[in-house]
């Protein structure tokens, strides 16, 4: 199982990057996308994976033993996963008033702040 | 229990207040009593963290490691007092300045929850929270940087939501790594773990991933290219915020992660830091010497600067650390106030292209002197602030034997000079290009310069009683340098 959402994570991080570096501004959002999703499977799989498992017993003597999940990889990616919506919401709305005021997509439009 | 919470929870309070404020006059009155309140709050947890040294709340009641704990030390205590105080100020600014009406109304909520991640951010304990402050800082920035939706605002605001984005995705990366390599978010218990009898393997992937997610928003050398490129498109009282307090969060978190537990592999660390620092002063310096809009020649000033407190990370003494402090704080009062003054200089001239303007000086001496103040302070000159971080960071330079970077400091402080003088000639001495502009002469009233006499008063006063402020930034620098106090109080309540 990690082997293959490591895989995931590694083909998500590419596909992201790869995105990211288009021209055109709704492809850099669905890098972004991408990227975020690569991250909260990175934090989630870094956390240790328990197949299976409750996050939470009633007894301690089975959260002694090893028959929990650990819950706050799983508490993290929850916040992050939001924050991550809010984010891609934020960039669409920024992106198409940039479309209405500019009628471009083009990132290499981007030239008139820069010197 | 102590009045830790307040820095999140009075900003929080504003928020929900401009909210149900329609009335846009009822705004701006209301926002200085919240800079006020917001500048008292901060006093008083400063003093009380000179006396107690550090500073604990568990959220929730749950015991350090496993809840989330707000931790102040005399380093987070300093941070947050001159970044009240710059608050504060700008309140009063942003009343003078803020005109537009559907600007106003969202103006001040945004406001409010930018300061609520900064401060978030100063006090946390935790890593993932100080993640979610930086989430809350960029989202209001966001919205911030594009206010008014013009063209160049979109623009620059595209630009620098893409490269915060790809460091706040950095950031958790590097979060989730650390999580797995140690179990614990708690920045006291990951000092003790990092300051324990056998170190953690394999540490330095969390910490590059960590090392560019700050250093994007601290804006070092190869990762600054969004601060000149957004900077100066939003309004003034904006851009005079972001540069007062953004970067220098991201400077506070690599000081706050690279002496508290990002401690192994020093030398290699130190070696980039250092090589970074110097980097970053000389372009971010020359970078400015080629411009000549006001706020482009001033952003790019802001990266110079921030070489010198990464510089002072760099070196690693007790008199570095101290310095970069001492520098920190002095930026954020002497950069803020030149913002405010060249935002003065647009509403008086209509321009912040310094071919431009001109003949202020003849107009408006007052206005001359208080941008003396903080450019002289910014170049280094005593008796101002300036002069006594980049001495306490040049001797620590030849101290530790670092003279390259010294040098290279040295230099940089006449790149800056050059800049601010360039400035000084072209708006202020030299003959108003453009003599019957506005007749009669438009001047700069009491409420758009007070903002500026009290920032330069600061800056003044940084510099005449260095000596007393030496002394906090020093104490603040040891109990950095020295993590086990921090893990004491915040382990053992």
């Amino acid at each position: 199982m990690e082997i293959i959402l490591a895989l995931l994570v590694g083909i998500l991080y590419t596909a992201g990057v790869y995105m990211l570096l288009r021209r055109s501004i709704l492809k850099f959002i669905i890098g972004i996308i991408f990227m975020s999703n690569a991250t909260n499977l990175l934090v989630f799989l870094a956390g240790g994976l328990a197949a299976g498992k409750p996050a939470f017993t009633e007894t301690a003597a089975n959260a002694a033993s090893e028959t929990v999940a650990d819950p706050v990889p799983q508490a993290l990616v929850l916040t992050a996963i939001v924050i991550g919506l809010g984010i891609v919401v934020f960039t669409l709305a920024l992106k198409f008033r940039f479309f209405q005021e500019t009628g471009s997509d083009d990132l290499d439009q981007l030239q008139q702040t820069d010197n | 229990m102590n009045a830790l919470a307040f820095p999140i929870l009075l900003p929080l309070f504003f928020v929900v207040l401009f909210i149900l404020i329609n009335s846009h006059q009822w705004a701006r009155r209301v926002a200085i009593i919240g800079g006020t309140l917001m500048l008292g709050v901060s006093t008083y947890l400063f003093v009380q963290v000179l006396e107690q040294k550090v500073l604990v709340l568990n959220v929730g009641g749950w015991p350090a490691p496993f809840g989330i704990s707000l931790v102040m030390d005399i380093f987070s205590g300093l941070m947050l007092l001159a970044s009240s105080f710059i608050v504060f100020v700008i309140t009063l600014y942003a009343h003078e300045f803020v005109r537009n009406k559907e600007v106003n109304k969202k103006f001040y909520l945004f406001f409010f929850a930018l300061v609520m991640g900064v401060n978030g951010a100063f006090i946390t304990g935790d890593v993932f929270n100080l993640y979610v402050w930086f989430e809350v800082m960029l989202m209001a920035s966001f919205v911030m940087i594009t206010m008014e939706s013009s063209r160049h605002q979109l623009e620059g605001g595209i630009k620098y939501m893409a490269l915060n984005l790809v460091g706040s995705l950095f950031f958790l990366a590097g979060l989730g790594l650390l999580y797995g390599k140690t179990g614990t978010l708690s920045m006291a218990h990951l000092a003790q773990l990092m300051n324990g009898g056998n170190p953690i393997q394999m540490m330095n992937l969390p910490t590059v991933l960590f090392f560019v997610a700050f250093g994007i928003k601290a804006a070092i050398f190869p990762l600054f290219f969004w601060l000149p490129s957004s900077y100066h498109t939003p309004g003034i009282t904006v851009t005079s915020l972001f540069a007062g307090l953004l970067t220098k969060v991201g400077v506070y978190a690599l000081i706050r992660f690279f002496t508290l537990f990002f401690v192994q592999d020093q030398e290699f660390w130190h070696t980039l830091l250092m090589i970074l620092a110097g980097l970053t002063m000389v372009v971010g310096g020359m970078a400015a010497s080629t411009h000549f809009e006001t706020r482009r020649i001033l952003s790019y000033h802001i990266i110079s600067q921030i070489g010198y407190m990464i510089m002072g990370l760099a070196i690693y003494t007790p008199l570095a650390i101290a310095g970069a402090i001492f520098f920190t704080i002095h930026n954020m009062i002497a950069k803020t106030n030149t913002f405010l003054i060249s935002g003065v200089i647009n509403k008086l001239q209509g321009t912040y292209y310094l071919k431009n303007v001109g003949g202020l000086y003849r107009r408006q001496p007052f206005l001359a002197i208080l941008f003396f103040i903080p450019a002289m302070a910014l170049a280094g000159i005593p008796p101002l602030s300036g002069f006594f971080g980049k001495i306490m960071l040049v001797k620590a330079g030849f101290d530790s034997r670092d003279y390259l970077i010294t040098a290279v400091a040295i230099y940089t402080g006449i790149l800056t000079l050059y800049s601010m003088v360039k400035i000084w000639n072209e708006a202020f001495l030299k003959k108003d290009p453009d003599e019957h502009r506005k007749e009669p002469f438009q001047k700069a009233g009491w409420a758009e310069v007070l903002p500026s006499v009290l920032l330069g008063m600061a800056s003044v006063a940084m510099g005449l009683f260095a000596a007393y402020v030496f002394e906090y930034t020093l104490e603040a620098a040891n109990q950095l340098l020295d993590s086990s106090v921090y893990v004491e109080h915040v382990l053992k309540p």
